[in-house]
């Protein structure tokens, strides 16, 4: 197929953070051109913390794990909105885009005077998503969020703990992740509609209403028979043994979801046929649902001798549905992952003060296309687009954008160089080790992922 | 007002989750959805609960009547010879295929990708699975906690000296769902004018890692592998009790700490020891122990709405009660009421996201089995008659 789906498609990307980046990461990869707008009093926040090598030294806003994993395949420039001439440039922008993408509480874009009524009068068929916590009308528009806030606020946290104990947010911004997929798609119907029409649109994604969407059958549940399901683990409504079980080694795990009596006989032979596992508590589905604590506790005594990996394989050769509860690292050297290319290695440029950026894995692109070729190319350089931008595509002379610079409105660097006064302190690993926040710590992690980090 | 999709015709051979959702996707935004199941069996989901008053009944299955409303529906056994000719005049007409069955399954009956195009070259084919159409693991047997397990998220939520924990019920097979819908539009917006479909493999196990993207980069960048983090100092990781429930502060970025000493009415923790996370972390017993008694002396949504006004964008542990009384959505009119000729006038979820030209809709109620046969199969050619030889054989 000739071309990436999207080119021609310019995509103007106020977004910070997660949701409207992740979404706007995905239509970058499908050839869009996506402008990531930030401003050097407020680089995106996502590029503090998670450093390089775990150091603040050199430009340490340019070496941020997350920023540079959710901003692959994107452009990036800075300018200042608070300021009349930022409004006035980021409205050119607007003339010569198709997209608008932002995750601002609802007031912002409305103050700054760049709604969508607004830039629909100097772009007719502008698409503008508005990603927010609770929508862009309504009584609580107004309310602030955070994706850590709305996992509870959704009411998927009331389903997430273990039996009888307290509901348990997952500690990442988790409804960020379905509200990125179905911006995504709202972003490309919206595109597929202009594309037949020449019409544009306003998007209005509510995190509250994509997350109620996750939880949908527990609504139904509700609303058929006035009922909340408890909270229960990793177990089943109805299959046993369905657990997580501990395995060989520092907090290594497996997975294990029997369905059918057929694998129940599978899973106990593969266990060398124990004999508890003929006795009568455990014969059918429903008494091995109702002995289940029983049940675990001996499936742990075979699952703790042994090697997650090696048992998932021994069960899977099994016909066992199972699965090793995969670690961070493991995830990157997963053979599975790294033969489909969901894993890649993608190269950073050796420039002063972020030299030892240098090669690093990330997690890819979410599909697969058979025709449509994706690529993971870098994440942008805070500002790194700025000439490209102002100077090609607006057309500014050289003086214009130096005055503008001189002035703060674009530039290359932070107003603030202060690791600390952002946020991103770093603790020796060390330390986090010992205060558990970490599992372990691998010095030789270049070694152990192949990855190119030798003298520039 | 238009609907944005009037023009995709989707075949549906989803079951269960993943597959119906994300074809329900496309249906409210207007895409002409058929639903394909198997004669006397049907979508598993219609044999899965929670059912109407707890009665399990192949039509009042809550989960079967959410993921499959806006969808027509028809029979079509695809193990016989007669079926799979009757579903590929239904390909050559049609522009998605959605399905969500094992890698082999499609192959198996001679109607993978490669097969299909010949008759459709335009049809976007959609695939969902455990683990993809390809690589060592495509065969796996696997399940949502399985591919919890394996798309690493499960390993970083739960209790620090406890087993790892999958979200509660299937997040999974939603976030597969959407990045499915996503895929296919993408698809669909490739195939353009040169009008050439493609296959689209969207893996679940995929899908969830993806919520990884900020505990797997501190491996790649420094080695450090993030893990279930300890109770201690941990206190905003957590949910906090209430008279009547749960709330869940949450503190990131700017934090008027002052401002938060004076809302909760505890003037000790305006001590700058507090101010920051690394210093909440370090006193954190001493910070649990002034801030729970507090908190708990509130009802949570009174505490919710009063942080609010003060600008502190607290979460709060929503119960399915809560959510279907909750202003904001009610206000948004984010449920619907759908009328279903077995099972009654009962409220749904409505769509996801509103779009300002192109609105979603909600136009039917999830299909009875089979209920659309004569309408479809009719629009082929196929008279009533044939249509009881199809029924005497099996075929739908």
């Amino acid at each position: 197929m000739s071309g990436k789906p999207l080119s021609g498609v310019r995509i103007l990307d106020l977004g910070a953070a997660w949701a409207i980046p992740i979404a706007t990461r995905h239509l970058a990869m499908l050839g869009a051109e996506v402008i990531h707008i930030e401003s050097c009093a407020r680089p995106d926040v996502s590029r503090y913390g998670q450093h390089a090598e775990n150091t603040t030294e050199g430009r340490f806003w340019e070496t941020g794990g997350r920023h540079n994993h959710i901003n692959m395949n994107k452009k990036a420039i800075t300018l200042d909105l608070t300021r009349d001439e930022g409004v006035r440039l980021f409205k050119e922008l607007v003339k010569i885009s198709d997209v608008v993408a932002e995750n601002f509480s609802p007031r912002v874009m409305r103050n700054l005077g760049l709604h969508y009524e607004a830039l629909r009068e100097i772009r007719p068929d502008l698409i503008m998503i508005s990603s927010s916590g609770f929508g862009h009308s309504g009584p609580w528009a107004h309310y602030g969020a955070w994706g850590m806030g709305m996992e509870p606020t959704g009411g998927i946290s009331h389903f997430t703990g273990y039996i009888e104990g307290r509901p348990i947010k997952s500690g990442i911004p988790y409804t960020d992740i379905p509200s990125a997929m179905h911006g995504t798609l709202a972003m490309l119907i919206a595109l597929d509609y202009r594309r037949r029409s020449g019409e544009g649109q306003f998007i209005d994604l509510s995190q509250n209403e994509v997350s109620v969407q996750q939880i949908g059958e527990a609504i139904m549940d509700y609303t058929m028979n006035g009922r909340a399901q408890a909270r229960m683990g990793n177990r089943h409504p109805s299959m046993a043994p369905h657990g997580c079980y501990r395995s060989q080694g520092n907090d290594k795990w497996i997975a294990i979801a029997v369905s059918s009596d057929e694998e129940w006989q599978a899973l106990c032979h593969a266990m060398g046929d124990p004999p508890w596992s003929s006795e009568e508590r455990f014969k059918d589905a429903l008494s091995r649902w109702h002995n289940q604590d029983e049940l675990d506790r001996l499936i742990e005594e075979w699952t703790e001798a042994r090697d997650h990996h090696e048992t998932m394989h021994t069960l899977q050769r099994a016909g066992v549905p199972c699965g090793a509860v995969l670690t961070p690292k493991e995830l990157f050297l997963d053979p599975h992952y790294r033969e489909r290319g969901y894993i890649q290695m993608v190269a950073h440029p050796r420039e002063e003060g972020m030299e030892h950026l240098g090669t690093r894995p990330y997690i890819g692109f979410p599909w697969k296309m058979s025709r449509t070729e994706t690529t993971l190319e870098r994440s942008p350089i805070l500002g790194e687009h700025n000439e490209y931008v102002f100077g090609e595509l607006l057309g500014l002379p050289r003086e214009e954008m130096e005055k503008l610079e001189r002035e703060g409105i674009i530039g290359r660097e932070p107003l603030s160089m202060e690791p600390t006064s952002v946020g991103s302190t770093t603790v020796p690993l060390s330390l986090m080790k010992e205060m558990g926040r970490i599992e372990e710590w691998d010095e030789d992690f270049h070694q152990i992922l192949g990855l190119d980090t030798g003298p520039p | 007002m238009a609907h944005a999709l009037s023009h995709i015709k989707v075949l549906d051979l989803g079951h269960h989750i993943a597959g119906p959702y994300c074809s329900r996707l496309l249906a409210d935004y207007g895409a002409e959805v058929i639903k394909v199941e198997m004669p006397g069996e049907g979508d598993g989901a219609r044999r899965q609960g929670p059912f109407l008053h707890d009665v399990p009944h192949p039509e009042k299955s809550g989960l079967f009547l959410y993921l499959n409303y806006n969808k027509r529906a028809i029979t079509l056994n695809l193990k016989t010879d007669s079926g799979r000719k009757l579903f590929k005049e239904l390909v050559r007409d049609a522009d998605v295929l959605v399905e969500n069955f094992e890698p082999r399954v499609m192959a198996g009956l001679g109607l993978d990708y490669r097969a299909l195009e010949e008759i459709n070259p335009r049809l976007v084919m959609t695939s969902i699975s455990n683990f993809g159409q390809s690589g060592p693991y495509r065969d796996f047997k696997a399940s949502e906690l399985v591919v919890y397990a394996m798309g690493g998220l499960m390993y970083i939520i739960g209790a620090y000296d406890r087993e790892p924990l999958k979200h509660g019920l299937s997040q999974g097979q939603y976030l597969a769902a959407a990045t499915a819908a996503s895929a296919t539009m993408a698809a669909i917006y490739a195939r353009g004018d040169e009008g050439v479909g493609q296959h689209i493999d969207v893996a679940i196990a995929e899908s969830i890692m993806m919520g990884m993207f900020m505990h797997a980069g501190p491996y790649g960048y420094q080695g450090a592998v993030m893990r279930r983090q300890p109770k201690v100092g941990a206190i905003f990781d957590d949910v906090m009790t209430t008279k009547d429930g749960y709330i869940a502060p949450v503190f990131y970025g700017y934090v008027d700490w002052d401002a938060f000493s004076r809302f909760m009415d505890c003037p000790e923790l305006a001590d700058p020891k507090f101010g920051s996370l690394a210093g909440r972390l370090m006193n954190s017993a001493e910070f649990e122990a002034l801030l729970l008694p507090k908190i708990a002396q509130w009802y949570k949504d009174d505490l919710f709405h009063a942080a609010q006004e003060w600008r502190f964008a607290f979460g709060i542990v929503n119960t399915p009660e809560d959510l279907v009384k909750c202003p904001q959505l009610q206000e948004r009119g984010f449920f619907v009421d759908i009328d279903h000729p077995l099972a009654g006038r009962l409220t749904y979820p409505g769509p996801p996201f509103k779009m300002s030209q192109t609105p979603a809709q909600v136009h039917r109620a999830a299909p009875l089995m089979g209920q659309h046969n004569e309408e479809v199969y009719g629009a082929l050619g196929y008279t009533r008659a044939d249509l009881v030889a199809l029924r005497e054989r099996e075929v739908i």
